[in-house]
């Protein structure tokens, strides 16, 4: 497994194309998701979005995650690469990369883990509208890796809709 | 000496990253930890929807603290 949290911009095909292959020697295919910065939210158009992050815990956490995909799903490998600090509107924030010899485990492993580093991998991430600035706050329905889209009235404290190609 | 650490909205309501505390009582646990750092810093943190973390994995508020940990408060995490 391989986990990489760092500031810079990545490029999803070369890190592919990088990755040892001793691990995946006998995959039949790859799964990636790639995430990027939306360019709006319920209230205000998004300028940029700050990540927060809590070094060394991060690392663990998506280490720990790794170990438990290969441990639930017939899989040979994974990536994920995570940024932080201050990205623009498109900008990649994370990739996920599971190998495996058959697809479904692929699919399953990498959506187990995009699911799970949203709701343990220590990052936060802050939004920079015209308005000011303000914390992205915690979404029950993603937190419940709901596969519909979902949306929110007034609560939480920023209020905040998904269309259902949510990510 | 426990080291006490925040992030995100928890850092700006205190207005500070980290904290050196001595380990409230023998056998203390999170939430000790946690009343520690508000009676220190005056700022009421509870009611809200706070995470911890003891060495860098994520814990419940009843987990034990030891002498010489890191623990950590944060909000709920919204990385991805």
């Amino acid at each position: 497994m391989l986990v990489k949290v760092q500031a810079a911009d990545f490029d999803s095909q070369a890190e592919i194309n990088a990755f040892p292959q001793e691990g995946i020697r006998g995959a039949g295919g790859l799964v990636s998701f790639v995430g990027t910065v939306r360019d709006y939210s319920d209230a205000a158009d998004i300028l940029a979005m700050e990540i927060e992050h809590y070094p060394g815990m991060t690392e663990r956490e998506l280490e720990r995650i790794s170990a438990e995909a290969r441990a639930h799903y017939d899989i040979l490998d994974s990536l994920i690469i995570h940024r932080f600090g201050r990205l623009g509107p498109n900008e990649r924030i994370v990739q996920v990369t599971v190998w495996a010899r058959h697809r479904a485990a692929a699919f399953d492993a990498c959506r187990f883990l995009i699911d799970v580093l949203k709701t343990s991998a220590p990052f936060w991430k802050r939004e920079i509208t015209p308005t000011g600035m303000r914390w992205v706050t915690d979404c029950p329905g993603c937190r419940a890796g709901t596969r519909e889209g979902h949306s929110h009235g007034v609560a939480p404290a920023v209020g905040h809709q998904h269309s259902s190609m949510h990510k | 000496m426990i080291e006490v650490k925040f992030f995100a909205s928890i850092r700006e309501q205190l207005g500070c990253a980290q904290l050196c505390l001595s380990l409230p009582r023998d056998g203390a646990c999170v939430a000790d930890v946690l009343q520690a750092v508000e009676a220190q810093t005056g700022v009421h943190l509870g009611g809200q929807h706070l995470l911890a973390a003891v060495n860098m994995a994520h814990v419940a508020m009843t987990a034990p603290v030891s002498d010489g940990d890191e623990v950590a408060f944060f909000p709920p995490v919204t990385g991805g």
